[in-house]
């Protein structure tokens, strides 16, 4: 036993160093959200002083509505679309190489290039810029990694209780939504979570795609625009609140995926 | 056609069809206008022309070429060299904890890119975390100027990209049968020489795969050069972006972003080799 413990020394010291590395300026911020002072200067006691600046923000408040507006829309887009896509490309006799990679390019595609892609593609087609156009270029990426949670969970499907469903009298449709869909949901509701998240934190292709004025703007370029040129005490408690509300989701998502694959 | 495909195709539609309108078609779109000319008033005049392609290899954007290079190079090779260790400890951790270690090396991931990166600037900062710690510990002298430097830049990307090298690395890790580096030691191999001939070999793959994840990214990216390298070091992806915000140049704006496509598909495909290569030394080790 001393042995094994020795032997394992070293590797939870990298790991000590990896997740310090990854997750101390993470801490450093939000412990500074919760400075009055709002600076790493000096420690001047607990506040939510930083909180209550951002409630009082119309800007931000603004701007955290629009990010909703086009997660929520773009989240209910994707996954349907993603749910669907993941259902067809698993239920395909032969794997379509041309599919696979139109499904995998949104997950590879440098966000620059997509971003400049579609300002050209928009304003080629005189289309007004918005929050439906960022809606719209959302989906693209979103539905991406819906498919790929929801084909995971159908790799690991039991086809036999399909064709047990259809052994017993009951339709297609009325297997899919009492026997197929039940044992996916908790997947898609994963995919779902996911793009919501990818969603509220995108930042360049919304920059690209949002168009010129305040009223498009969502949370990520009012953050941008407020850190391009310093550091303000406020970001700190707008950066904890963004920062929880993902891990939220994500942890959420990973308790689905994990629940339903016991 | 029989039913079943005819489903999965009815099933596929909406999803092709939404990417092919707004991926497939703006790719194709930008593709076009690469070879097009600049029209006088920053418009696009549509005949032919090479110009735009002539203007990549200009000394002037070569050289921000080759800086983004070598700074996407440098954050490859130091997230490879930090993310290694990680997953191989990772991998030895209790079969048990690894999900959950897993779990949380790539949180960070899935927050917001922007918070990761003005997290840095609030630790280098002339005024920053770091030199008030210097300072704490009884250094007198200036402030040290770690912001705005190409080494924020680079810690920067690491520090963004490293969770999926470390992922990538650990998923062919993970993969390995033990009984390969018994083998190894049995036949007298000692721990360095195994890891040399035997482990680190066989995950390469997942190496590569995260390797060409961070390059790719790293030297498309404008949002960190502009906020840790204080706009002062040009990357492709400012220069893209200023083409497309400020100059007002589409087509050569569209020919950098289709070079850096190009980079992206060449590494891929040299990523897909070197899989292809290992699998092909696995199957061969396995056997």
């Amino acid at each position: 036993m001393r042995m094994a413990n020795s032997s394992r020394l070293p590797g939870r010291l990298v790991l000590l160093a990896v997740f310090g590395f990854l997750y101390l300026p993470i801490a450093v911020l939000v412990a500074l959200s919760f400075n009055e002072a709002g600076l790493p200067t000096s420690w001047s006691g607990f506040s939510f002083k930083w909180y209550a600046a951002l409630a009082g923000n119309g800007e931000i408040l603004g701007a955290a509505w629009n990010t909703l507006v086009v997660a929520v829309f773009a989240t209910l887009i994707s996954t349907a679309l993603g749910t669907l896509l993941a259902l067809g490309m698993e239920t395909r006799r032969r794997k379509s190489t041309g599919l696979e990679a139109l499904a995998f390019a949104p997950m590879v595609i440098p966000d620059i290039v997509l971003a400049v892609a579609l300002l050209t593609f928009f304003s080629l087609l005189n289309v007004t810029l918005g929050l439906h156009t960022i809606i719209i270029s959302h989906v693209i990426f979103d539905l991406a990694f819906v498919s790929s949670v929801v084909r995971a969970r159908l790799k690991h499907f039991d086809y036999s209780i399909v064709e047990a469903s259809r052994d017993l009298g009951a339709s297609g449709w009325t297997t899919f939504w009492r026997v197929t869909f039940p044992v996916l949901l908790p997947a898609i509701i994963a995919g779902g979570l996911l793009a919501f998240t990818l969603s509220v934190d995108e930042f360049i292709i919304a920059f690209f795609t949002a168009g010129a004025g305040r009223s498009s703007i969502t949370l990520p370029i009012q953050i941008y625009s407020m850190i391009r040129f310093g550091i303000t005490p406020e970001i700190n408690a707008l950066a904890t609140i963004v920062m929880g509300v993902s891990a939220l989701a994500l942890l959420i998502s990973q308790w689905l995926n994990k629940e339903q694959m016991q | 056609m029989s039913y079943q495909s005819a489903r999965s195709n009815l099933l596929t539609a909406p999803a092709v069809a939404w990417l092919v309108a707004f991926m497939v078609a703006p790719c194709l779109l930008i593709l076009s206008y690469a070879f097009f000319q600049r029209g006088m008033w920053g418009g696009i005049e549509y005949s032919f022309t090479l110009e735009n392609f002539a203007r990549v290899v200009d000394p002037l954007y070569a050289k921000i070429f080759l800086t983004s290079a070598r700074i996407a190079g440098l954050a490859t090779l130091l997230g490879i060299l930090i993310a290694y260790p990680a997953a191989y400890a990772i991998s030895r951790a209790p079969r048990m904890r690894q999900p959950m270690l897993l779990f949380f090396a790539v949180l960070p991931f899935w927050s917001n890119y922007l918070i990761r990166t003005y997290a840095w600037m609030v630790l280098l900062n002339r005024e920053g975390l770091i030199n008030n710690l210097l300072r704490w510990f009884g250094y007198q002298g200036e402030p040290l100027s770690l912001l705005y430097t190409e080494g924020a830049v680079i810690v920067g990307l690491v520090y963004n990209y490293l969770p999926f090298v470390i992922l990538a690395i650990y998923s062919t890790l993970s993969r390995l049968n033990p009984e390969l580096m018994e083998a190894s030691r049995d036949l007298g191999g000692g721990p360095i020489r195994t890891f040399w001939r035997v482990t680190l070999p066989l995950t390469l793959p997942g190496v590569a795969a995260g390797g060409v994840f961070v390059f790719v990214l790293s030297i498309g990216n404008f949002v960190t050069p502009a906020l840790l390298g204080g706009g002062r070091f040009q990357m492709i992806g400012n220069v893209v972006y200023d083409q497309f915000l400020t100059a007002n140049d589409w087509p050569f704006g569209a020919a950098l972003g289709l070079v850096l496509i190009a980079i992206m598909i060449l590494l891929l495909m040299l990523q897909a080799r070197a899989t292809a290569r290992a699998s092909g030394e696995r199957a061969r080790a396995d056997a």
